[in-house]
């Protein structure tokens, strides 16, 4: 057998795989805050509650509606999308001529009242939601047993991220978005409706959230606390990719998907701690993340 | 009934008597119950609102009838030591509150010790699984009151080991609970043969995948894969176990799991673990009966074994006060701990048990197995008892715990 570093290396290739797997979810949820804080300047701390309700409300429709997995993986994203324009509308879209600090106060604060809600109602244990029959089972890699769902969420995320990236970097819409984030009057002055835009925008990124939380109902259990579980890191993600950047928050993603995933086979007491060590280091030496743009 | 002279005098001195026997009861002393444990986070469930709910069942059959003033209050927390250090004081200082109770999360379990003792207050712990609350850290001012880690690795461990499992790698929640689970379970795997192949410890709280630490279980090739952690870390490691096929190669010990955590699994998941538990609901007429009571007013769950445990301490406990009168019991913790300990408990939830010198109460422990979605009749079917264990011989004999209290 071969021995990397005394791992074997069957074992070593497995972690890669499942760092990867892992990354897929920091890459879809760092996507979605990139976006919002790249077009809004909010930095949304609510991300993580809207994540935990992109899973409650696929568990919901199949419990309450008889909706299975696939038809959720749409549905879902569009009711919690449809909430997040909302809460824009109702709420953060008064917070955007005050500082940074105050958006954040704000979305806290949301995501504290929805998780608590969410707890009064379903209790903190979670509730069971089953992978889909067309994807149960596993298949054996030679070096690991691979679950065809995990297989499914890198495969998926990776589509979703792909597409947003070329959405926002390829297409006109993205110009008029990327135009509106430098210039506000100017674009609103060639008639296009920037205050729309930007409500669809953080639309867009609440939809992103709550497609990742789809994707993670049958593999965590479906609770409160899920988000919360994730945000830290993946603010963590986000600052290291480069607030705001695109690209720097997918790349991220994976990549811190895959140090954590070391880290957990050479050290695993430090596996939830490795992400800010990274952190740290990366704001040493280059403060605008590691794909950001200078001033 | 027409009005004579004497019922007339009757009414009257009943009236007189009315005001009296009120400023009586308010003049008694309260007796004050702080339930202090998770409301938040991953404990939730397991205690929670519900223990705060049982402890009430307790007062409302037990205090009224007696005529005892009890008031019940509770506060989150949030797994943290210092905070609940902070918040007992406030209650023991301020509040003056004189038991405490549930206290689940070890580490925090054990922090309290020396505030109890140093207040000598009453500390009645449900909640907590480390067996060192009555080994080393012991305190005369605490009963350990519905199970332990002692107890878990013996029960689960042995039926595991019995059954040919001798070989155990362990996943472990890095801090005082999942290390004294595993070192207790270690313990008894070797000494009946058995050996340890390996053991991650990730981290607490905060860990969600557990799959990197599930493959390297796998690769070890050990028989059995030891979960030596609790709550929603319990509920997502048989979840993602399963998802990675660990279920057909190694066997899962879960080493200590409630019924809420196997309602969050869904019993298609985790039809088939061994788990222990010192109540279950549908055990017997008792635990029936005490479940009819108590259900209509908790929202989300039925009752588990810590709950269970937070109703029949505050009932032995407000015995021991009404026996020695509140304004005693409030003034010593020591000696109304010693009280209880001489008293006989007996209560639905567990039946007829005993407090032992270092504060353990010896109730029975039962190994059960979780039933297939199609055994599953009604709401909350979800045990076959397998193997019961009597109270004084589930635990770890007094002579081994080294309790500084016994030598004294």
């Amino acid at each position: 057998m071969i021995m990397i570093f005394g791992i074997p290396g069957p074992l070593l290739f497995g972690q890669l795989l499942l760092g990867l797997i892992n990354g897929a979810f920091y890459a879809m949820l760092s996507l979605g805050l990139a976006v919002i804080f790249g077009m809004l300047n909010i930095i949304n701390f609510a991300h993580g509650a809207l994540f935990m309700m992109g899973a409650f409300v696929s568990w919901m429709l199949l419990n309450y509606v008889g909706i299975g997995y696939f038809p959720a993986l749409i549905l879902a994203p569009l009711i919690v999308g449809a909430f997040g324009i909302f809460l824009e509308k109702t709420i953060i879209s008064r917070l955007y001529k005050l500082d940074h600090l105050y958006g954040l106060l704000l979305t806290f604060g949301l995501s504290l009242v929805v998780e608590g809600l969410f707890r009064n109602a379903y209790g903190s244990s979670g509730m069971p939601y089953r992978i889909p029959d067309l994807l149960q089972g596993a298949t054996n890699l030679g070096f690991m047993y691979m679950p065809n769902y995990r297989g499914w969420v890198v495969l998926a995320a990776f589509v979703v991220c792909t597409a947003t990236w070329l959405i926002i970097e390829k297409t006109s819409l993205g110009a008029t978005l990327r135009a509106a984030t430098e210039n506000a009057p100017m674009v609103q002055a060639f008639g296009v409706d920037v205050p729309r835009l930007i409500t669809l925008t953080y639309g867009g990124g609440i939809a992103l959230a709550a497609f990742a939380g789809v994707l993670a109902a049958p593999i965590y259990s479906v609770n409160p606390n899920m988000g919360s579980n994730f945000i830290n890191t993946v603010f963590a993600v986000v600052v290291i990719g480069g607030m705001g950047s695109i690209l720097g928050s997918i790349v991220t993603g994976f990549g811190l998907g895959v140090v954590e995933g070391l880290t957990k086979v050479f050290y695993p007491q430090a596996s939830a701690t490795v992400v800010f060590v990274v952190m740290v280091i990366v704001l040493l030496t280059r403060p605008r993340g590691l794909f950001g743009k200078a001033a | 009934m027409s009005l004579t002279r004497r019922s007339a005098i009757a009414a009257g001195a009943a009236l007189a008597a009315a005001p009296l026997s009120r400023r009586a009861r308010a003049q008694a002393a309260t007796i004050k119950i702080g339930v202090l444990n998770d409301q938040s986070g991953p404990y939730t469930n397991t205690g929670g609102i519900t223990s705060v709910l049982c402890a009430k069942q307790a007062v409302e059959e037990f205090a009224a009838q007696k005529g005892l003033n009890v008031e019940v209050i509770a506060a989150d927390h949030q797994n943290k030591p210092d905070l609940a250090v902070s918040i007992a004081r406030q209650w023991f200082d301020r509040d003056g509150v004189d038991m405490l109770l549930d206290v689940p999360t070890s580490s925090v379990a054990l922090a309290l010790q020396s505030v109890v003792r140093e207040k000598n207050k009453v500390y009645l712990n449900s909640g907590a699984a480390s067996s060192a609350l009555t080994g080393e850290q012991c305190s005369p001012n605490f009963v350990h009151w519905t199970y332990d880690t002692f107890m878990l690795a013996k029960s689960t461990g042995g039926a595991m080991v019995k059954a040919g499992g001798d070989s155990w790698y362990f996943l472990t929640a890095d801090y005082a609970f999942g290390k004294q689970l595993q070192a207790d379970t270690s313990a008894l795997v070797k000494s009946s043969g058995g050996k340890v192949a390996g053991a991650s410890l990730y981290p607490f709280p905060g860990t969600t995948d557990f799959s990197s630490f599930l493959v390297q279980a796998q690769s070890s090739g050990a028989k059995v894969l030891g979960l030596a952690n609790a709550g929603g870390d319990t509920v997502n490691s048989i979840k993602q176990a399963a998802e990675f096929g660990i279920n057909k190669s190694m066997k899962i010990a879960a080493l200590l799991m409630f019924i809420t955590d196997v309602h969050a699994l869904g019993l298609d998941v985790a039809g088939g673990l061994n788990l222990t538990e010192s109540f279950y609901w549908d055990l017997n007429d008792r635990t029936r009966a005490f479940t009819k009571r108590v259900l209509p007013k908790i929202p989300t769950n039925y009752p588990n074994m810590s709950h269970a445990g937070c109703y029949s301490a505050t009932l032995h406990y407000l015995k021991t006060v009404a026996d020695m009168g509140a304004a005693e019991a409030k003034k010593d913790g020591v000696a109304t701990i010693n009280r209880m300990k001489a008293m006989p408990v007996d209560d639905d939830c567990f039946g007829a048990t005993r407090i032992r010198e270092d504060g353990r109460n010896m109730v029975p422990s039962f190994l059960f197995q979780v039933k297939k979605p199609s055994e599953s009749k009604k709401p909350w079917d979800y045990y076959n008892l397998v193997a019961s264990t009597a109270g004084e011989d589930a635990f770890r004999p007094l002579a081994d715990g080294r309790c500084p209290l016994i030598k004294a």
